[in-house]
């Protein structure tokens, strides 16, 4: 029985390995547990599950698995509360439960989202609208084979069966979201330790060699420690269409400060042209010539854009073309003049990456960046920083 | 042998569950959580409870798998031989045993904690494998493979700065504690501070679980911090009409200091009550 709930897991993409199967059969036959199916639940999320951000996959894979048990409903979805009081539970014969129909998830979920539009008050009964004891797909306290399960207390106890029901880990799945911590570590893929500065630490290996050499008296050698060497310089457009990123920015440049000692940052409006400014309210007053910029950073520098890149695909394409003043020569041939100074480049953009298609300044600044755009997440930044370490 | 939590530790089912599968099967257990849910005091606790030895080998980003084991000081050996000690002549006085050799060679089971893995080096897991799945290692100064005589229950914490690479993490059990509801709080409490006033314990847990609702705070107050705010209300004897005070015009906690650990934090939740002030 244990080897199908097995292939179930592996079957909804959890990687299990055969030796926790085998921990798993040993714990119970060493009687860790009892018969509960709770504590086997617990029991065998410890031994199978070993990231947080599977245990949301887990109960669900659990869930489904052991629905002929107990019969559990679906997942929950935010539905004002005063619509699922929980009225009386309506049995339904076997029969019954077969005529149901069963929706698919996205459909069922396309169909809450319209009957959310629609309804406006509380429902009770019935097989169409959201509410308690019917057999409508939405709600809870009824049965439908596919149900979406809104809201409602825990029934009673609280018993692990609700653990994996309430689905509460589902904040830890696969965070999506970027947090300072996620950025830091994606970031530090780009590290490339070099010894550098005054010699401070005891060099062992050059010690015993030098000693070995000096006849046998001591001959101490020291080096310098290693730092990461890496520099980076971030230019970040700012204002418009960005105020809509303005925490993943924050994130991401906060992290890139803490893990990068060699960091220039600069900003600029939807594209870069003759001037950039390193202070966003004194942006009229203090701009700094890029000619400067490309100047004063050397070569080893590595070029990193986070922008939307959404913008008239004039202001890449023509002089004149910016939104803000009147620019002698087009974005495109200012990105060519630093892409020409650092190989090295990526261009982070916080829009999904299957919306880039339907914007063609995206296109274009693609182009010109040789397809080195990257979205701005965990996947994305480890894609960008490989590229930038290669 | 079972741990069930201890009268200054509350563990959890599911805590205890996990605990007491990686002692019956001797395997490895990684424990993860927020920061301040009591990951390292798990293994002091475990230890007591269960009357063991508590090995602790807390990990920096500078440390290296070998320093577990044994480390051979090859200096002082230079060094001696310059002298002219007599020492010099037997290697085994110039290594030094690791933590995890000393726990190898304990005559009684132990417990041990490889505190923080995670700030160690990204290879640092995939060195121990072996020595954490046989329980042994070779020295090779000495030409000698050290096995444990019991095999210590291993507790090792992670804040998740590092992925821990997969072949490490299928020979350990794992459990995330999560943040405790209002219910575990209120018994945590109840632990440490056994004769706080009943309301003032009320008030303070719903201005700590209302301060974690706050969106955009960068740092969540822990469980840790909520003990020290509650050590400060009492050392200061703050009345719990003072916490309840919530829409008159000091909505912010008093001592607030020792929850929110970031000026950015103070400062937009002191906005937050400004504005909340100004709607009333």
């Amino acid at each position: 029985m244990l080897v199908d709930f097995f292939l179930h897991l592996k079957a909804r993409q959890l990687p299990v390995s055969t030796n926790e199967l085998l921990a798993l059969l040993e714990a119970l036959q060493a009687r860790l547990v009892s018969g509960s199916l709770d504590d086997f639940y617990l029991l065998a999320r410890a031994l199978l599950v070993k990231d947080e951000a599977l245990y949301d996959r887990f109960d669900r894979a659990f869930g489904e698995y052991f629905k002929g048990i107990e019969a559990l409903p679906g997942f929950d979805a935010m539905v004002p509360e005063e619509w699922l009081e929980l009225a009386a539970r309506r049995h339904l014969s076997e029969a019954d439960r077969a005529r149901l129909q069963k929706l698919g998830y996205e459909k069922v979920f396309e169909q809450l989202k319209e009957r959310l539009a629609e309804q406006k008050e509380r429902h009770a009964g019935g097989n169409k609208w959201i509410g308690t004891a019917g057999t409508s797909p939405f709600g809870h306290g009824g049965y439908n084979p596919e149900g979406v399960r809104i809201g409602g207390e825990s029934v009673g106890n609280r018993t692990a069966i609700k653990v994996w029901e309430q689905r509460e880990f589902r904040n830890l799945d696969d965070s999506l979201e970027l947090g300072v911590r996620n950025i830091k570590v994606a970031l530090r893929r780009l590290r490339r330790f070099a010894r550098q500065g005054a010699a401070t630490e005891l060099d062992l290996d050059g010690t015993i060699a030098g000693t070995a050499r000096n006849g046998g008296w001591l001959d101490l050698q020291l080096r310098p420690e290693r730092h990461n060497a890496i520099k980076v310089l971030l230019f970040l457009d700012i204002g418009g269409s960005m105020d809509d990123h303005i925490q993943a920015c924050e994130e991401l440049f906060s992290a890139a400060r803490a893990e990068l000692k060699h960091l220039e940052h600069f900003y600029f409006h939807n594209c870069v042209y003759e001037g950039v400014w390193k202070d966003n309210r004194r942006r009229h007053g203090e701009k700094l010539s890029t000619w400067d910029v490309i100047h004063t950073y050397g070569p080893d520098y590595k070029l990193v854009f986070v922008g939307d890149a959404s913008m008239s695909p004039y202001e890449v394409a023509r002089p004149g073309g910016s939104v803000e003043h009147w620019n002698e020569e087009a974005g495109a041939v200012w990105l060519e003049r630093l892409l020409n100074t650092w190989s090295r480049a990526v261009w982070l953009n916080p829009l999904p990456e299957a919306h880039w298609g339907y914007t063609p300044s995206i296109t274009m600044i693609r182009q010109l960046l040789g397809e080195r755009m990257f979205p701005l997440t965990i996947d994305g930044l480890e894609r960008a920083m490989r590229s930038l370490a290669k | 042998m079972k741990f069930e939590g201890t009268e200054s530790y509350v563990a959890t089912c599911d805590l205890t569950l996990a605990v007491n599968a990686a002692i019956a099967l001797q395997r490895p257990l990684l424990i993860k959580g927020e920061p301040g849910t009591g990951k390292t005091l798990l293994a002091e606790e475990v230890a007591r409870a269960l009357n063991m030895p508590l090995f602790q080998w807390h990990i920096k980003s500078t440390t290296k798998a070998q320093q577990g084991l044994y480390e051979y000081d090859a200096v002082s050996r230079l060094r001696d031989s310059q002298l002219g000690d007599p020492r010099v002549e037997d290697i085994s006085h110039y290594i030094g045993h690791g933590v995890l050799w000393q726990a190898f060679e304990c005559d009684e089971p132990s417990v041990v904690l490889i505190d923080e893995i995670d700030k160690a080096d990204i290879e640092f897991p995939n060195d121990l494998l072996r020595e954490l799945d046989r329980m042994e290692f070779h020295c090779y100064e000495l030409h000698r493979t050290i096995k444990a005589k019991h095999r210590p229950l291993i507790i090792i914490t992670s804040n998740n700065e590092k992925e821990l690479p997969d072949a490490f993490l299928r020979r350990c059990f794992f459990h995330y504690i999560k943040f405790p509801d209002k219910e575990t709080m209120q018994r945590i409490v109840g632990v440490h501070f056994p004769v706080l006033k009943h309301d003032l314990l009320k008030e303070a847990l719903e201005v700590f679980f209302d301060l974690r609702e706050v969106p955009g705070l960068k740092k969540k107050p822990s469980t840790s911090e909520l003990i020290d705010w509650l050590k400060l209300l009492l050392a200061e004897d703050i009345p719990p009409e003072a916490l309840r005070a919530k829409e008159a015009k000091d909505a912010i906690p008093p001592l607030h200091g020792a929850l929110l650990k970031n000026e950015q934090d103070v400062h937009l939740f002191e906005r937050l009550a400004f504005m909340a002030h100004r709607k009333s």
